[in-house]
């Protein structure tokens, strides 16, 4: 056995859980398959859901639906995958509330890789795939002039908003080391989000944009950098280097979230007796 | 042998009061029941809220500069979408699953032993349900909406109360349709197939995603006449907008009606096809 606690231990520990979780959940074939197909379903309704407003109209907040489509590629790539890395943790308020939570922390290993890797729901792979397929055809067919440095944020662009929102999901869930109760508040933020980034915030307007674009920073994970990779300036005035700002304000996203779990644990008291 | 039917057979005095008294007394405890868990009530305000704001400025640059889109005016848009996210908590299109678990695990059979069907006891709690979804998830906001965009008052006389009547008409439609997806669990061992089906399709094909009226008019008249699920949402959020003469909204609540009975029909039926082949694991 390897000792945890050293790194290897700790690394085959993981894989372990990992593993445990790929065999569990392949064994239900039918249900596997069925959860792909559904889960993937989300993420196709919201995609059509952009071209059905674009048959009654021919541009949203000034954007075509070509360029529309690269906001959409970004948010929705970005959002399945944090959901398949982290979107488990989620499930916190529930393992607070029943006490499972305990047994994490009692086990010698660091608590959110646990956390994450207990459940990882594999089946949401089916959509972050098609988030991918959605992203790589906007950016093909939105006729952009690449220099390397759009190719660059082509490739980092995403990877930061898959950073951003797993942030997001991490902080928004250690509000339940609080309020046990808080059901799906976490939800107005995480999916509120998605669907705030998924269409160009001139769409939006008055404080609602300043705090949903600026303060929590979602203008960030797709509108700015589809901006700069359509080569297009921004309407609402900021300069054009902010479409490069994603990275940047990713990791701010994570150390938040590292400080909020932190904070969060220490904070935390058990439920049960 | 005749067939042997696991609910009990209703008592043969026709006492119609005795009837109401039992069904008002389960509505009011499902009340009670829901009326409990406030804190969960002021969360869903708050995600209500957000998605509120969102669709409300999406649909609005939908219509843009002329102002109108299929039939919709600013207005209009602001009502659909700011009553259509209280709406929702109230016919509970989601995440309602106590019928299949109770299937599953055979706490189904305590159920089965009651004097009441299943289906009208279960119909009597979702109405208590809903009830209290009416005050607690469908007034904030329907009230805070106005505050920060222009809405929609009806004008004609008869919209409120014919509003009234079709989300009642929409919650019987609803909870019969979760009713036939729960049910499923007396066939299959895993209902997550039904319930994703029933989850992706519900949402978009009721009328939460966008209007239904931005489809082309065919498809929006296909689905409201072949399927039920714009009786569910699209049809009170319409008639509350008046985007229909007075007489066309009249028929489409007969139409609600017309699911509603069918569907809550299916119901029976389907509840009786399986009291006939359940088995329920003892000890």
């Amino acid at each position: 056995m390897a000792e945890p606690g050293t790194l290897t231990g700790s690394w085959r520990a993981y894989r372990a859980l990992l593993g445990a979780q790929a065999r569990s959940q392949a064994a239900y074939r039918t249900s596997f398959v069925v959860d792909l197909v559904g889960n993937m379903g989300a993420t196709v309704f919201d995609v059509v859901t952009v071209l059905v407003l674009f048959g009654v109209t021919r541009e949203l907040g000034g954007f075509t639906l070509r360029e529309t489509l690269v906001v959409v590629g970004l948010s929705s790539f970005a959002f399945a995958t944090a959901d398949l890395l982290v979107g488990n943790i989620e499930r916190l308020p529930r393992y607070v509330r029943t006490g499972l939570f305990d047994a994490v922390l009692v086990r010698p290993l660091a608590a959110l890789p646990q956390l994450l890797l207990m459940d990882l729901p594999l089946r949401k792979v089916s959509r972050a795939v098609f988030g991918l397929a959605v992203l790589v055809f906007a950016l093909v067919s939105a006729g952009i002039g690449w220099t390397p440095g759009r190719v660059a944020l082509a490739v980092v662009a995403p990877l930061a908003a898959v950073v951003f929102f797993a942030a997001l999901f991490v902080t928004t869930a250690t509000v339940s080391f609080y309020w046990v109760d808080s059901g799906e508040l976490a939800n107005s933020v995480t999916y509120g989000g998605r669907d705030f980034t998924s269409y160009p915030v001139t769409v939006y307007g008055g404080w609602f944009r300043a705090i949903f674009a600026y303060g929590l920073g979602f203008a960030f994970v797709s509108y700015h950098p589809a901006l700069a990779l359509l080569g297009r300036a921004d309407p609402l005035g900021l300069p054009a280097w902010v479409g490069w700002a994603s990275p940047g304000v990713a990791l701010v996203a994570a150390a938040v979230a590292a400080l909020a779990w932190r904070v969060g644990i220490r904070h935390y008291r058990s439920t049960g007796s | 042998m005749g067939s042997v039917t696991a609910t009990v057979a209703p008592p043969t005095d026709p006492n119609v009061t005795r009837w109401f008294r039992t069904f008002g007394a389960i509505v009011a405890s499902g009340f009670r029941r829901h009326a409990t868990y406030r804190q969960a009530a002021v969360a869903g305000v708050v995600t209500n809220t957000v998605f509120g704001f969102l669709r409300c400025y999406i649909f609005l640059a939908v219509a843009g500069a002329a102002g109108t889109v299929a039939g919709y005016d600013r207005a209009q848009l602001g009502t659909f979408v700011w009553a259509g996210q209280g709406l929702l908590a109230v016919i509970a299109i989601w995440g309602w699953t106590e019928l299949a678990d109770r299937i599953r695990t055979g706490e189904i059979a305590s159920d089965l032993l009651r004097p009441v069907h299943p289906v009208t006891s279960y119909l009597a709690t979702d109405l208590g349900r809903a009830g209290f979804a009416s005050l607690a998830r469908l007034l904030p906001p329907v009230v805070i909406g106005p505050f920060f965009f222009e809405v929609y008052l009806p004008r004609h006389w008869a919209t409120p109360p014919l509003f009234a009547l079709s989300v009642l008409l929409a919650v019987l439609g609803c909870f019969a349709c979760r009713y036939l997806v729960n049910a499923t669990a007396y066939w299959l061992q895993d209902v997550r197939g039904p319930m994703i089906l029933w989850t992706l399709g519900s949402g978009v094909l009721a009328g939460l995603y966008f209007p239904l009226g931005f489809l082309p008019g065919w498809l929006e008249a296909t689905l409201r006449y072949a399927t039920p699920f714009p009786s569910l949402l699209q049809v009170p959020l319409d008639v509350l907008v008046e985007r229909e003469p007075m007489p066309t909204e009249l028929g489409l609540v007969g139409l609600q009606l017309g699911w509603a009975v069918l569907l809550l029909a299916l119901c029976r039926l389907v509840q009786r096809r399986a009291e006939h082949r359940l088995v329920v694991q003892g000890g």
